[in-house]
């Protein structure tokens, strides 16, 4: 330890919330550990995903939870060539909007692709769910999404 | 609608996390190091002749460079405390504990630190004190070198030798 050396440290600030996920939440949180998508019933034949407990144009109760995907259509996307940590994946991928089959709303999340040729509005893309012994009730069950073509064929 | 395996979720657990690369600077580095050593490094202004402790780099009433090095002593004052009753999340010592700012004999501000081996409702202001020390395998740049400081059982500091650092 030289007289000069500047001194570093990690440094973790840290607030552990745990949140009450209510009863449609929980119905969908519940489903991924089953490596399920579930949406649920809005107003006017709409299915939310994921789901709400209101409808969020009608403000109506919500109804029935209803299985949708496991494939869908990317709707916008934006590429990410040098993810950060705490990205979802440890490679380059594409944020995605993703309208799963079945559903009305689109649902935000990662689509595997290496490159931004590898992806475009109006692909076809299904859900990669972790291992089942992997899952832990929440959105980081689903890995990712991949092409439906498996990403080749464009 | 549908059977599962599982409980239905009803928590979800959603740290929030900032992982920072912390560094103290120059200036605090130097006092770090010196707790390192079980010494207590501190700087005096050039123009006023003030000792501060942990010194920031630089006199806070002259604004000029602090470059003048001083080790100062173990020993010092209990300018004023605050024994602590109330349990919180993250508490790592026993209550009641009592938190004190003390004065370094030759220092001209005062710090923190935790003040052991005396009953909480003997404490008083003007009390000497003196650090206690952590094994010197266990040394590390930073306060958790200090164990704790301790009575050290010398006649109380007269008022007027303290009363500008409260």
């Amino acid at each position: 330890m030289a007289d000069n050396e500047v001194l570093h440290a990690d440094h973790r600030l840290e607030y552990p919330y745990s949140r009450s996920t209510g009863p449609v939440i929980g119905a969908f949180l519940t489903g991924l550990l089953d490596g399920r998508l579930l949406g649920v019933e809005g107003s006017n034949g709409s299915v939310i995903v994921p789901p709400t407990e209101y409808d969020p144009i009608t403000s109506e109760d919500t109804g029935e939870m209803v299985e949708v995907g496991p494939g869908g259509v990317v709707e916008t996307w934006a590429f990410v060539a040098h993810p950060r940590p705490k990205h979802p994946l440890d490679r380059p991928f594409a944020w995605a909007l993703i309208k799963l089959d079945g559903a009305t709303t689109s649902l935000l999340h990662v689509v595997e692709v290496d490159s931004a040729d590898g992806i475009t509005t109006g692909d076809r893309v299904t859900v990669r769910f972790r291992l089942p012994g992997e899952r832990i009730g929440a959105m980081s069950d689903i890995e990712c999404f991949v092409p439906e073509s498996g990403g080749e064929g464009r | 609608m549908t059977e599962t395996a599982h409980e239905p979720v009803t928590t979800l657990a959603t740290p929030i996390r900032l992982d920072f690369d912390f560094t103290p600077g120059v200036a605090q580095s130097r006092f770090l190091k010196g707790l390192a050593k079980a010494t207590f490094m501190g700087q005096r202004c050039s123009v006023c002749g003030k000792v501060y402790v942990p010194s920031r780099g630089s006199c806070p009433t002259d604004g000029v460079p602090t470059t003048d090095d001083v080790e100062l002593p173990n020993t010092g004052v209990v300018t004023t405390y605050c024994v602590v009753n109330v349990p919180f999340a993250g508490q790592s010592i026993e209550i009641p504990y009592i938190c004190a700012q003390i004065l370094l004999d030759g220092a001209n501000i005062s710090f923190m630190g935790l003040l052991q081996e005396i009953p909480t409702d003997q404490i008083r202001m003007g009390m000497r004190v003196e650090a206690v020390w952590v094994d010197e395998a266990e040394l590390t740049p930073s306060l958790s070198s200090v164990r704790y400081f301790r009575p050290t059982g010398e006649p109380d500091a007269e008022y007027d030798t303290y009363k500008e650092y409260l």
